[in-house]
């Protein structure tokens, strides 16, 4: 689903976010990528959903070298994945309904067709009674929540949210923690980047450990190995 | 295709609703956008009118063939015939006596008419030409000129020939002012585009992020320019249409003026749409040019 080779991230300014980080993430798995602030958590999301490019390495997201993806090709690839950014980036202009619905105009989808799905992704985040409600009037919890809906609406096969509970008390922390499973019960594959240690106390986590763009360690659940390079041969492959 | 209809159908509601969102900002854009294509409309019907009116006054296509004075019975039945196989139009014989008689019954002219010894006036033919260009006017005077007892040839060709080059002139003039503010239009648009993208940057990024493509972006601000530009031409086709309607009153009274009966003549259907469409086509271009330039910037 998700295969990482030697990727290097240097920015503009000549900071590198990421280097020589590889692993595998396959398909149906569950993932945290943890790591203090900086370490390069947004910016691996940002190469996942071709936002950024890699400076060097490869990186293969649900079947594709986004090396050698073409421009065209790139809202195709992001409608396949349900996206939560850091900052939410929910529009304030419109109701949490019409927050939703975005995904599903970009797809085309008809408009009926489009509102119930939109509900049932609202209902499943528990904000079927606030779908009128404009952003600025959610709380951070919910606004959180509503992120996740429009990530998931359109189905996607894979789920990258980028600290969902940054912010959130515990209860609300747990909540939004289990949305994720439920997704991943239903066979969505999550990746989730975050530095709550409650999510990390999960039952037997994937943890993906991140240090200064460095993979510092990779504890997978069940069967897939550790993938090579990671720790052993940071940097070799520059 | 049920798809692609929906999508297009989303773009023009979301345009629409862009558009009605802030009304002030739209009437302003729709004003200006009418003004400059009601201008050169303007132009172009009123010289249309002219020459319609013009057209209704007859004198100008008239030639006056004068004969000699000797011309005899049969010279002038001769030149009759001639006149009728040239097929030029309708002409009528002004026997000298009757001639005479229309200048005695000026004002002023009797005592001096009375003064005169005898009739020194010529008889004559006068020819209404049909259809006929200035160039076509003046070869057939050339050629009447030429006939046997024919002394003068008069045409009022001069007059003709100058409302000719005024009118290519007026039109000429009339089409460089329509281009110029064609491409007002167009930059009018695309500067409101501009405007529309600053103004959806939030969402333009975020519709990005989330997998939507060059189109999806694109089309709500197309609709929009097109639209934008169709409203425009219509508001010109109600300003021209209005204007012709205050002109109208005065316009019959010159015309009865002149002896003549003529009808201001409004935008036609066919002006009609083609000032929505071309609105609608230029506004198109400025926005196509300006989601081009401005949308880079996303990505
Ligand atoms: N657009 C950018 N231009 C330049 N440098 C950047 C850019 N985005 C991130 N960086 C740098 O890359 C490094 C990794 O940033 P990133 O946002 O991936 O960290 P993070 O792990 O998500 O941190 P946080 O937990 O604070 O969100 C940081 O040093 C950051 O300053
Ligand atoms: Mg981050």
């Amino acid at each position: 689903m998700i295969t990482a080779s030697a990727v290097c991230k240097r920015y503009a300014e000549g900071r590198e976010a990421l280097k020589d980080v590889s692993f595998d993430i396959a398909d149906g798995d569950f993932a945290y990528i943890t790591g203090r602030s900086g370490a390069g958590k947004t910016t691996l999301f940002r190469l996942f959903a071709a936002i950024e490019r890699p400076s060097s390495g490869g990186i293969v997201v649900n079947g594709q070298n986004l090396a050698a993806l073409g421009r065209k090709a790139v809202p195709y690839l992001r409608r396949n994945i349900g996206l939560v950014f850091q900052d939410q980036k929910l529009l304030f202009d419109r109701n949490a309904l019409a927050n939703v619905l975005l995904p599903l105009s970009i797809v085309g989808l008809p408009a009926r067709e489009a509102e119930r799905r939109a509900l049932a992704a609202l209902d499943k985040v528990g904000l079927l009674d606030r779908a009128k409600a404009m952003p600025v009037a959610l709380s951070g919890g919910e606004q959180q929540r509503l992120a996740i809906a429009r990530a998931v609406v359109n189905r996607p096969s894979l789920l990258l949210a980028d600290e969902p509970t940054a912010n959130l008390d515990t209860d609300s922390a747990t909540d939004i923690l289990g949305i994720f499973r439920a997704f991943h019960q239903v066979g969505v594959t999550v990746v989730v980047a975050t530095h709550d240690p409650q999510a990390l106390a999960d039952v037997k986590p994937r943890v993906l450990r991140l240090d200064s763009g460095r993979l510092l360690s990779d504890s997978p659940l069940g069967a897939a190995p550790p993938s090579a390079g990671g720790l052993a041969t940071g940097g070799a492959a520059r | 295709m049920s798809i692609w209809f929906g999508q297009h159908r989303a773009a023009l509601v979301d345009a629409v609703r862009r558009l009605a969102s802030s009304p002030l900002n739209s009437a302003l854009s729709l004003l200006v956008i009418g003004i400059a294509l009601a201008l050169p409309a303007a132009g172009w019907l009123a010289i249309d009118n002219l020459r319609a009116a013009v057209g209704n006054v007859a004198q100008i296509q008239q030639i006056s063939v004068f004969l000699t004075t000797d011309a005899s019975a049969r010279d002038i039945a001769d030149i009759e015939k001639r006149l009728r196989s040239s097929g030029i139009g309708r002409f009528r014989f002004v026997p000298r006596d009757e001639a005479l008689k229309h200048l005695q019954a000026r004002e002023g002219m009797a005592d001096l008419v009375a003064g005169l010894p005898r009739n020194p006036l010529p008889d004559a033919f006068v020819v209404d030409a049909e259809n006929a260009t200035p160039v076509a006017l003046e070869e057939a005077a050339r050629t009447f000129a030429d006939w046997p007892k024919v002394e003068h040839v008069q045409l009022d060709s001069a007059w003709v020939r100058r409302f000719d080059a005024f009118l290519r002139i007026a039109r000429l003039a009339v089409g460089l002012l329509g281009a110029l503010f064609a491409a007002g239009l167009a930059a009018i648009t695309f500067n409101t585009i501009r405007l529309q993208i600053l103004a959806h940057a939030a969402e333009i990024e975020v519709a990005r992020l989330i997998g939507a493509g060059d189109d999806f972006v694109r089309r709500p601000f197309q609709y929009y320019g097109a639209l934008q530009g169709m409203l425009g031409g219509l508001l010109a086709v109600g300003m021209v249409a209005g204007g012709g309607a205050l002109l109208a009153g005065p316009a019959g009274e010159l015309a009865t003026l002149y002896g003549g009966s003529f009808a201001l003549r409004g935008p036609s259907p066919l002006e009609i749409g083609a000032l929505a469409g071309g609105g609608a086509l230029l506004g198109w271009l400025g926005a196509q040019v300006s989601v081009a330039l401005h949308l880079r910037r996303f990505g």
